[in-house]
């Protein structure tokens, strides 16, 4: 039988990621090269710096996925990339390789929407069933999409400021971690309890939206003002109270858009869907869903990488929706909006 | 030799098609600004046009620097991934020098400059040898009031080319008679200068690590150096 291998490509933030997938499934190399510890020395990611580094990895990165799947260009039936969202300079690394190297062997070229990307780190889990329901929830993105069918993304809630993650690195910064802050205080908050009551912003709102910004705010006031006053509050016990404000949050808003839209999955993606407490929270949810299958994208495929390009880029190849040499990068592409919920929000 | 050249590193994209000595195909725009959807489709028709696929090529020369970081990026980009995946020749060449090349009179001091903003320039000093640019002052990234001071303390005349609707008053004011100006198409890059400057140059023996010469480093990268002078700043990226 034929088989189908994608050459896919990601470099929308700090990760320049090259694999080759088979039949949108199969992850035969998935190379990865982060540039956290670059960002680091300087407490978030800097833009031109990221887009430097991409330009030093991408044929390299090439290579290896090649060479480790032990592939050649002969063998590849198409190239897919993200062309947004994301940074500009960032993205365009990657689109500008993935089209080349399109041209260069006459292939299709398969544009991708980075979100579709992380919800398709699922499919390397089981094939998504339609209609599906996925929380995203990243470093840049908090939102509900309803996949009706294969190929489309509907958004019916999304954060209104802060997305979960940027939230994390922004209190991981008062508690003095690093970016990027989500592993440690998904850590410290399994060490502490929820004491603090911080609020859940929009929780009782009809809509299927997030705020995390107030959130962030009541956070941060309450370390200055422990500060001001020479009082050392407990980092694990602020930490489980920040996360559990983030978790009910995100679990009761899902829980609803799953009494709103009947599905048959749920799929958790994004770079936050690494979190424990989430994924934990989450599956003691479903069981009030008995026939809705909770699908988690695997922890090593939530982070920015190309498999997770390649398994969405082969939907649209089957969709036979490819891009040509024009295409662009998109840094602020989103999905559209599912009509009925947009008239309502 | 089959050798495509192309030159996204300013407002001006230019891009040619050669065989040997002999220019097949050559366009240059000057209007758009959107480099990342132009340069694969002008490279496309150009190739078709020529009766080349991307495998017939031999080398790919690329203008690497200085210029807009994210312009210098499209160009290397696409120049270094087909170097790779085609297993072609790659050549780098100077942006200012490109321009120098325009220039064809003997003996002649030829001075490029591209507006680095804030009064600053990226700018190289050249004189023309054989039909060669041959550097006088290194491209650098620099006030523009200094590296002109440099330009006239040369004592001779010199053509200037370049971006340089911001600094003609003062390149008037000091190199006065010195001052040699040519027509307006002189500023613009030719990807067939630019092939014709490749021949010359040998090919680079890494292409992964090939990158555009920015000349400058981030802001942030030149605080935290300031910060952390005894540290070694290669080896932040790492595949996991």
């Amino acid at each position: 039988m034929e088989r189908n291998l994608i050459l896919a490509f990601e470099s929308s933030c700090d990760e320049t990621s090259v694999a080759v997938v088979e039949d949108g499934k199969t992850i035969l190399s998935n190379i990865v090269a982060t540039q956290i510890k670059s960002h680091q020395r300087f407490g978030g990611v800097v833009p031109e710096v990221a887009s430097r580094h991409h330009i030093e990895q991408i044929t390299a990165c090439i290579d290896l996925a090649l060479s480790e799947a032990q592939v050649t260009y002969d063998d590849l039936s198409a190239v897919a990339v993200t062309y947004g969202p994301g940074l500009v300079g960032a993205l365009l690394i990657g689109v500008t390789a993935a089209k080349t190297v399109a041209y260069a062997h006459q292939l299709p070229l398969i544009p991708v929407n980075h979100m579709a990307g992380h919800i398709y780190a699922a499919r390397y889990v089981a094939p998504i069933e339609f209609p599906a329901l996925a929380l995203l929830v990243s470093g840049g993105h908090t939102e509900l999409v309803y996949l009706a069918e294969p190929g489309q993304f509907e958004i019916i809630g999304e954060t209104r400021d802060d997305a979960a993650g940027e939230a994390y690195d922004k209190i991981g910064r008062v508690l003095g971690i690093n970016y990027p802050a989500g592993k440690e205080v998904d850590r410290l908050a399994h060490l502490g309890k929820d004491n603090f009551h911080f609020p859940r912003a929009m929780d009782k709102d009809d809509s299927f939206d997030f705020s995390f910004s107030g959130l962030k705010s009541a956070f941060i006031n309450t370390v200055h003002h422990a500060d001001q006053i020479g009082e050392t509050l407990n980092r694990e016990d602020l930490a489980a109270s920040f996360q559990q404000a983030v978790v009910d949050v995100l679990a009761d808003k899902t829980v609803r858009a799953l009494k709103a839209f009947p599905v048959k999955q749920l799929i958790l993606a994004g770079g936050v869907a690494a979190n424990q407490g989430l994924r934990d929270r989450l599956t003691t949810e479903l069981t009030q869903f008995p026939d809705v299958t909770f699908l988690k994208a695997p922890i090593k495929l939530c982070g920015d990488n190309a498999a997770m390009i390649g398994a969405a880029g082969y939907v649209s190849y089957q969709l036979n929706q490819f891009g040509d040499a024009g295409l662009n990068a998109d840094p602020s592409l989103e999905f559209d909006w599912l009509e009925t919920t947009q008239a309502n929000a | 030799m089959k050798v495509l050249a192309l030159d996204t590193s300013n407002r001006p994209l230019s891009v040619a098609v050669l065989s040997d000595d002999q220019v097949l195909a050559t366009t240059t725009v000057t209007i758009t600004q959107k480099h990342a959807a132009h340069l694969l489709p002008i490279i496309e028709s150009l190739m078709k046009v020529a009766g080349l696929k991307p495998a017939d090529l031999d080398r790919v020369v690329v203008a690497d620097g200085p210029g807009s970081y994210t312009g210098l990026r499209i160009g290397v980009t696409t120049a270094k991934t087909l170097a790779d995946t085609l297993k072609l020749q790659l050549v780098g060449v100077s942006s200012l020098a490109t321009i120098a090349a325009n220039v064809m009179t003997d003996n002649q001091l030829v001075a490029v400059f591209f507006d680095g903003r804030n009064d600053h320039v990226f700018a190289g000093v050249y004189r023309i040898k054989d039909q060669q640019p041959v550097t006088v002052i290194e491209d650098q990234h620099a006030d523009f009031g200094d590296f002109l001071k440099r330009i006239a303390d040369l004592n001779e005349s010199v053509v200037v080319l370049g971006e340089l609707s911001a600094f003609s008053e003062r390149l008037k004011n000091v190199l006065a008679d010195r001052y040699l100006q040519y027509p307006a198409a002189f500023n613009l890059p030719s990807a067939v200068q630019l092939a014709r400057l490749g021949n010359s140059v040998a090919p680079v023996a890494d292409i992964n690590a090939f990158v555009p010469r920015y000349l400058r480093l981030t802001k942030a990268e030149a605080d935290w150096q300031k910060q952390h002078p005894e540290e070694d700043s290669s080896n932040y990226v790492e595949k996991v």
